[in-house]
């Protein structure tokens, strides 16, 4: 986590060592609707199509797109919450989409989930006691004087009061139910923890105190974090390494310094210039990309790169065939993009479009669309061709 | 609620100091870090609804008069099916009105109307509490394997639910008894097996929204098995509709008991029981009102009692009924339904 780096150190270490899990060509469609009155299935949603990843041991990696693009189905996959319709998901070099019931037991127990609606996530008729003691009844862990003794401890380092243990989650506060949910991820002391939109149901000042939560733990345990989030300001904090999803596809995927920096995606540029800036003055001058039209279907993706349909840079050979994911314009191998169009350093997104005010101007070096206040300019490091 | 884990709050190998209440503290204090489930909110809701109180007084009663019904033989010194031929039916062989010595009348054997409608509350109130019992076990079953299941499960069982439910029950309870012969356990059985369709439905459709959940989906997330996560995570939030529809299908259950009873097909004479009385009223009441009154009354005023109860009951546990929480807000206690408010509990703490 880049907030606390010395206390990861394997995080940081170089790629040689085997990723913690890899997510390879992994396709998830949801057969929705009918036809006829007997089949199901003849229209499907493409939730996920073709996504591969990896996230190596210690590091957080961001994964971020709009509402509906599919962050949430790729998470509940590598959680084998769904079984994918295709592709395969290597945790810790074991294959987890063909496990069966009773092995995935085990690996149930190093990848845990941090729900995004704390409202939802806790049962409203169990007490808290009993939610965080969960994991351990489930699995068989230990007496209940043991569990409770536990709990209370999960319960503690979580910041919350131990006493609270026969509460229910109704007599918490927002903030407060999301750190159950911490806890009760926690409690097998898991490998992996994939963080669904955790704070995105919070107020502003918890969302804060629950990332600063999350940090320290990660650098206590060692937890190697999938965090996903449609707020780019959070995932640039906490993240890594940041993806970017596009309808079910990743479109880039960087380190996160480099993809706010030297973004390459046409989607990610605009994702990216819708940033709120604290500063009003550079919020006035700096150019906003507004992309046109609604996020398409997934029932009926459009063909080629999915972005082409609100795509300022889309050319003909968009809508004909998928860009590969890999690296563009000279990037360094960590650094990988789906477009046969990429951005160069430096070159305005709105440069080619009509579509966004300041159009035909020419592009401004050291002006990309999106830096807060005070942050020094990365894109001289020097990685164009 | 907890079966898993000890539910007293000793402190035992804690490390920290609590920091909610120190063990003087006072009652409501320890209240407050006890945790104040949903029953016992809907309990405290519902002591505040004086109807219900009310109701369940007049239930509490009429279960009192059931179970200490001999006790009504030691005062009068009539057994239940005793027939006072010569004090009990005028010369014309007719009932005899209320009197000192047949408080409520007798009817046309000569019986003391009073001693009959004290037994016949044991079976109404044991054919409306064991068929109720019945049809929620039933219906719970049958809804949640229905809805949590779902796919193939869920066509079959939703067929059969919507079977159930366009059988004509009076026809087939006819047909059934007639094979089967009148007794208390057929009446509880036909009764039941006719019912749990609606409590399955319901169920059911509970169960299908709290399967999206995402407390289940952590609940599976954790690695357990498809019966826990029905039985620990789902049945205790479909349990207080469930409840609700339950204590309303209680006074239905004693109406069908009764008209069973009225069309003959209820438990055999002599048996003393309120439909069969009203029954035999029928050719008596021009000439002997109390005949028809007060077994009638006995079975309005419970019937009565059970649905105002289940009124009070469904107001209970349904947090929106703006008028039950503005009567418990200014009470000591907080309705927790309100967000809000829960924040400004001062016990909660953070400590970040």
């Amino acid at each position: 986590m880049s907030a606390n780096p010395a206390a990861t150190e394997p995080a940081t270490a170089p790629s040689a060592a085997p990723p913690l899990l890899t997510v390879d060509h992994v396709t998830k469609t949801f057969p929705v609707g009918s036809t006829s009155l007997w089949r199901r299935g003849d229209v499907l949603v493409h939730a996920v199509e073709d996504v591969s990843l990896e996230i190596r041991t210690g590091e957080t990696l961001g994964l971020v797109g709009e509402t509906g693009c599919g962050k949430s189905t790729l998470a509940r996959c590598i959680a084998r919450l769904y079984d994918v319709t295709s592709g395969t998901v290597t945790f810790d070099g074991r294959d987890i989409t063909a496990l069966s019931r009773r092995d995935l037991r085990t690996v149930r127990r190093e990848v845990q989930m941090i729900f995004q609606d704390p409202y939802g996530s806790l049962n409203p008729r169990r007490r808290v006691g009993s939610i965080i003691g969960d994991p351990f009844v489930i699995h068989g862990l230990g007496s209940s004087r043991d569990v409770k003794r536990r709990v209370q401890e999960l319960m503690e380092r979580v910041g919350l009061n131990p006493e609270h243990y026969n509460r229910f989650p109704a007599e918490f506060s927002g903030g407060q139910r999301q750190r159950i949910g911490v806890a009760r991820a926690l409690a097998l002391q898991p490998r992996l923890v994939i963080c669904d939109e955790p704070v995105s149901a919070l107020d502003v000042s918890i969302q804060a105190q629950i990332i600063n939560l999350l940090i320290d733990l990660q650098s206590d345990f060692g937890l190697t974090y999938l965090f996903i989030s449609h707020d780019l300001s959070v995932v640039r904090h906490v993240s890594d390494r940041v993806a970017v999803m596009y309808l079910g596809q990743l479109v880039e995927v960087a380190r996160t310094e480099e993809l706010f920096g030297t973004a390459r995606h046409p989607y990610t540029r605009a994702l990216l210039s819708a940033l709120p800036v604290p500063d009003p003055d550079i919020a006035d001058s700096r150019r906003q990309t507004i992309l046109v039209g609604d996020l398409p279907s997934p029932t009926d993706p459009p063909s080629g790169c999915r972005f082409h349909t609100r795509c300022p840079r889309a050319q003909a050979d968009c809508a004909a065939t998928t860009p590969p994911l890999e690296p563009v314009l000279g990037d360094l191998r960590e650094h990988r993009t789906a477009c046969f169009h990429p951005l160069a350093t430096g070159e305005e997104l709105a440069s080619d479009s009509a579509v966004t005010p300041g159009a035909g101007e020419p592009p401004v070096a050291g002006d990309p669309p999106s830096r807060p206040a005070g942050t020094a300019p990365t894109d001289e490091g020097g990685d164009r061709p | 609620m907890s079966g898993i884990l000890p539910t007293s709050t000793s402190s035992e190998g804690v490390g920290p100091e609590p920091v909610g209440a120190p063990p003087g503290a006072p009652v409501e204090e320890r209240r407050a870090i006890e945790g104040r489930s949903p029953w016992l909110l809907a309990w405290q809701r519902l002591r505040r609804d004086r109807v219900a109180m009310i109701s369940l007084v007049v239930i509490v009663l009429i279960v009192l008069m059931a179970v200490f019904a001999p006790l009504t033989t030691t005062i009068t010194g009539h057994p239940v099916n005793e027939q006072y031929r010569q004090t009990g039916l005028t010369p014309d062989g007719l009932p005899t009105p209320p009197s000192s010595e047949f408080w409520l009348g007798t009817d046309d054997l000569g019986r003391d109307i009073f001693v009959r409608i004290a037994y016949g509350a044991r079976i109404s109130l044991l054919v409306g509490v064991a068929a109720t019992a019945l049809t929620v076990v039933i219906g719970v079953i049958v809804g949640l394997a229905a809805g949590f299941l779902g796919g193939f499960v869920d066509t079959v069982l939703a067929r059969l639910i919507d079977v159930v439910l366009s059988v004509p029950f009076i026809l087939v309870a006819v047909a059934l008894v007639s094979i089967t012969g009148p007794s208390l356990l057929v009446t509880v059985l036909v009764i039941g097996f006719f019912s749990w369709a609606s409590v399955a439905r319901i169920v059911r459709g509970q169960v299908l929204s709290l399967r999206e959940r995402e407390f289940v989906e952590a609940a599976r997330s954790l690695g357990a098995s498809d019966s826990r996560i029905m039985f620990v995570d789902i049945l205790p939030n479909v349990l207080a509709p469930v409840i609700v529809y339950a204590s309303l299908l209680i006074p239905v259950v004693i109406v069908v008991e009764a008209t069973l009873s009225f069309l003959g097909l209820g438990l055999p004479p002599p048996t003393a029981d309120w439909g069969g009385m009203i029954s035999e009223s029928q050719n008596y009441y021009t000439v002997a009102w109390w005949f028809v009154v007060f077994p009638g009354a006995a079975l309005l005023v419970t019937t009565l009692a059970f649905n105002l109860f289940g009124d009070g009951v469904r107001d209970a546990f349904d947090p929106r009924a703006d008028r039950i929480m503005a009567e418990v807000s200014d009470v000591t206690i907080e309705p927790l339904a309100d967000v809000d408010a829960v924040e400004a509990v001062p016990t909660v703490e953070t400590r970040d």
